[in-house]
């Protein structure tokens, strides 16, 4: 299979076998190498100049055209001997101060040496990788800001988490990841079915969901009011998601589907095996049997499956009932107060649960709903700045550019919802946002 | 209960925090016959905590009440007795991500100090891992036990009294994460690579000076260590507020009532404002940042040993 990245394409073949954490280089053809470990040159006094004040820019210092290089790339000169020549065919490199040079050969050798490491997994890749990739699908979820949800809701093993994203998967992935397989957690989803595109890039074992469940939200509200039932499934999505959920192994329910194409073959060799056999009126009567036959064990098997679905749903359905889930996480698009006033209601009291938002205005809202109904405590609009450095020798500073922003979080703590609220605990509840400080301190007793 | 695991119910010997209010809230040992003194009264361990649920409310002598809240980590990092300077949960929860820590990690951490970041790591690498923790103050090191005994964890790590840099962590080649919150953590770089694992551990260092921080960058870089990076991060925390501020008085235009500038009569102006015209004043809903925030805990540096 062939793999394009960054302006590199390459075969992945030969990398099989090898330990994670390899590096590779890539030769003519597209062929995977590993690399060899090379000593760095030891910097010998190199000629270098002490400032730029009589370096002008003028395009012309790179005495090797566009042309030269490609040569040299066709011919299948290793990328170290192309920057070596660039170097030596550039009349200015001599004159450049040592940190610049080092620049200069960092930045060539980013360009032509062809190296790449194959690395595991995990939610730190995943999470820096979306967030510079594709921002947009995870509601630009700064991974710093994904591992402050992780610690405040205290995701751990043995938990009973519920989970509400739209975040492609990454923020369950993650979360599936701090539980170690030990434990439950129901995704909640909007629409046919939960997305986990991201989820299977974490490469979990398959047990790790022989305890993950999934829930319509389309179906909270009956359930929370003690109407629900499973009368009316959510129509199921056609292509990949669905195919992603059947295909992470759950049990045989993937093989079943495979094997009909495979069964419904052998079934036509069985029939052409048969058709020999006989003469041709009993040929056209026993194929269309067979036929019916094919068509029955479809329809048996949809409502096998749909009998199946009902199960699971039923299942999850009395998990969620119990009210008695260890956290609550919530990530997506959807403005959040909603999510939260419902799926509250599930989780335990004395517990964490941190809500992402892209913005802050919806979690102001948030928050005074939650003060209103109450039940919580230690709430806190948060966000997290995050700036990256640059560390060398008399060269260190933080990077030149940075996250405008990655979200904001409220997190809070469930305590036993007092159902009997009387008048002066509300007002008590509005009285709070009040901006004087003074009546801010003494209600801030009850917060 | 336990730091690593949830319970339902207040038990003789738990640890719990008991909650006043905002930003006030502090652990108490529960035991029979104990009693705790708060601002609103007295809590009598036997009848008002044993047996009730966590998350319950609790009325006070005085009349006053506060929430009970089952402990975790993070309760624990702001309210446990300090010996040291801690780190806080910012820089736990990105720590706890970039050096990939999960249940069954074995990780190694020094120094222990207060164990802030000890009882994070305990609670993410349970129930399979292990926490190899290195505490050279010797009183310090006994405290940390004493404290991890009682939290119901003392089988997940493990307090070696000794001078990290001078004897290592006391491990070779299992750890998948080492950490390093020390004054001279160049000194330990060398140990650090000898308690990882063969390939793709991961090493974190704290340190509050970007001297020290060029120091280890460059041991990381000559020990061999890859994917050298460094970064800072802050926590920026907002009160929610409805404010109101004053429309100011621009006087009338001359003769008759209609006036170009905010006017509560004009029936055109849009939005929330027009609402709050006849007060004079307008509200709106602000998340308000505090007075001040922390500028500068320390620089984190992680790695990969390759």
């Amino acid at each position: 299979r062939k793999i394009i990245f960054e302006k590199q394409w390459f075969y992945l073949d030969n990398a099989i076998g090898h330990i994670y954490g390899t590096t590779f280089e890539v030769t003519s053809g597209g062929s995977l190498q590993p690399k060899q470990e090379v000593e760095e040159a030891t910097t010998e006094t190199k000629e270098a100049g002490t400032d730029n004040r009589n370096i002008v820019d003028d395009g012309k210092s790179q005495k090797l055209t566009h042309d030269d290089i490609k040569a040299l790339k066709d011919k299948g000169i290793k990328g170290q001997e192309i920057v070596q020549q660039l170097i030596e065919n550039s009349t200015t490199f001599r004159d450049k101060t040592e940190f610049a040079q080092d620049k200069y050969i960092k930045k060539k050798k980013k360009k032509y040496e062809a190296v790449i490491t194959i690395v595991k997994p995990s939610t730190r890749i995943l999470s820096t990788m979306y967030y510079a990739r594709e921002p947009g699908k995870i509601n630009h979820l700064r991974y710093d800001t994904l591992a402050q949800m992780l610690t405040l809701g205290n995701i751990r093993a043995g938990n009973k988490m519920i989970v509400m994203e739209t975040c492609a998967g990454l923020v369950l992935g993650a979360v599936m990841e701090r539980m170690g397989g030990y434990g439950t957690i129901i995704q909640m989803y909007p629409g046919g079915g939960p997305v986990r595109a991201a989820t299977s890039c974490f490469g979990f074992p398959k047990h790790f969901l022989d305890n993950l469940h999934e829930f319509p939200l389309s179906k909270v509200e009956s359930l929370l009011s003690g109407t629900f039932s499973t009368e009316v499934l959510p129509s199921e999505p056609e292509g990949n998601t669905l195919v992603e959920e059947e295909s992470n192994g759950l049990s045989n329910e993937k093989q079943v589907t495979e094997e009909e194409p495979a069964t419904e073959a052998s079934m036509e060799v069985n029939q052409t095996e048969e058709q020999e056999t006989m003469d041709t009126s009993t040929e056209d009567v026993e194929f269309k049997e067979n036929k019916e036959k094919e068509m029955k064990e479809n329809v048996r098997e949809k409502q096998r499956k749909q009998w199946e679905r009902r199960k699971k749903l039923i299942e999850t359905a009395a998990l969620l009932r119990e009210k008695n889930s260890d956290g609550l996480i919530v990530a997506s698009k959807f403005h959040p107060t909603p999510l939260l006033l419902s799926l509250l209601e599930f989780v335990a009291p004395s517990r964490p649960f941190v809500v992402y938002c892209q913005y802050k205005e919806p979690l102001l809202e948030c928050y005074t709903r939650l003060r209103e109904r109450g039940g919580v405590v230690n709430l806190k609009l948060s966000e997290t700045w995050l700036r990256n450095y640059q560390v060398l020798p008399d060269r260190s500073h933080p990077k030149l550019t940075m996250s405008g922003g990655g979200g904001y979080l409220l997190s809070g703590i469930t305590v036993v919802l007092d159902k009997s609220r009387s008048d002066s605990s509300h007002s008590e509840a509005l009285k709070m946002e009040e901006p004087s400080s003074k009546r801010c301190k003494v209600q801030d007793l009850h917060c | 209960m336990s730091f690593v695991e949830y319970g339902d119910t207040i038990k003789d010997g738990d640890t719990a925090i008991v909650f006043l209010g905002h930003e006030s809230m502090f652990p108490v040992k529960v035991q029979h016959g104990t009693v705790t003194q708060t601002k609103y009264g007295v809590i009598r361990h036997s009848t008002d905590l044993i047996g009730k649920k966590y998350g319950s409310k609790v009325t006070c002598s005085k009349g006053g009440w506060v929430f009970i809240l089952h402990p975790t980590p993070e309760l624990w990092t702001m309210n446990l007795p300090h010996r040291t300077q801690i780190l806080y949960s910012t820089d736990i929860s990105i720590i706890t991500m970039m050096l990939e820590l999960k249940p069954g990690s074995i990780v190694c951490e020094s120094g222990t100090g207060s164990g802030s970041l000890s009882h994070a790591v305990i609670r993410t690498v349970a129930p399979t891992g292990h926490l190899y923790t290195v505490e050279f103050h010797q009183q310090r090191a006994e405290k940390a036990r004493e404290e991890f005994r009682e939290h119901g964890v003392e089988h997940l790590v493990t307090v070696t009294n000794q001078d990290v840099c001078k004897n290592g962590f006391g491990v070779s080649n299992i750890a998948d994460a080492v950490f390093l919150d020390i004054p001279s953590p160049w000194e330990a770089i060398g140990h650090a690579k000898s308690a990882l694992k063969a390939e793709g551990g991961r090493i974190c260092s704290f340190s509050p000076c970007i001297e020290q921080v060029q120091r280890t960058c460059l041991a990381m870089e000559e020990c061999g260590f890859t994917e050298i990076n460094t970064l800072e991060i802050l926590l920026r925390v907002y009160n929610v507020r409805t404010i109101s501020l004053q429309i100011p008085d621009l006087g009338k235009a001359t003769e008759d009532n209609s006036s170009t500038g905010f006017d509560s009569s004009n029936p055109s102006n849009q939005g929330s404002l027009s609402t709050n015209l006849q007060k004079g004043s307008a509200q709106f809903k602000s998340g308000v940042p505090l007075r001040e925030m922390v500028g500068h805990t320390g620089y984190l540096t992680f790695a990969t040993k390759s």
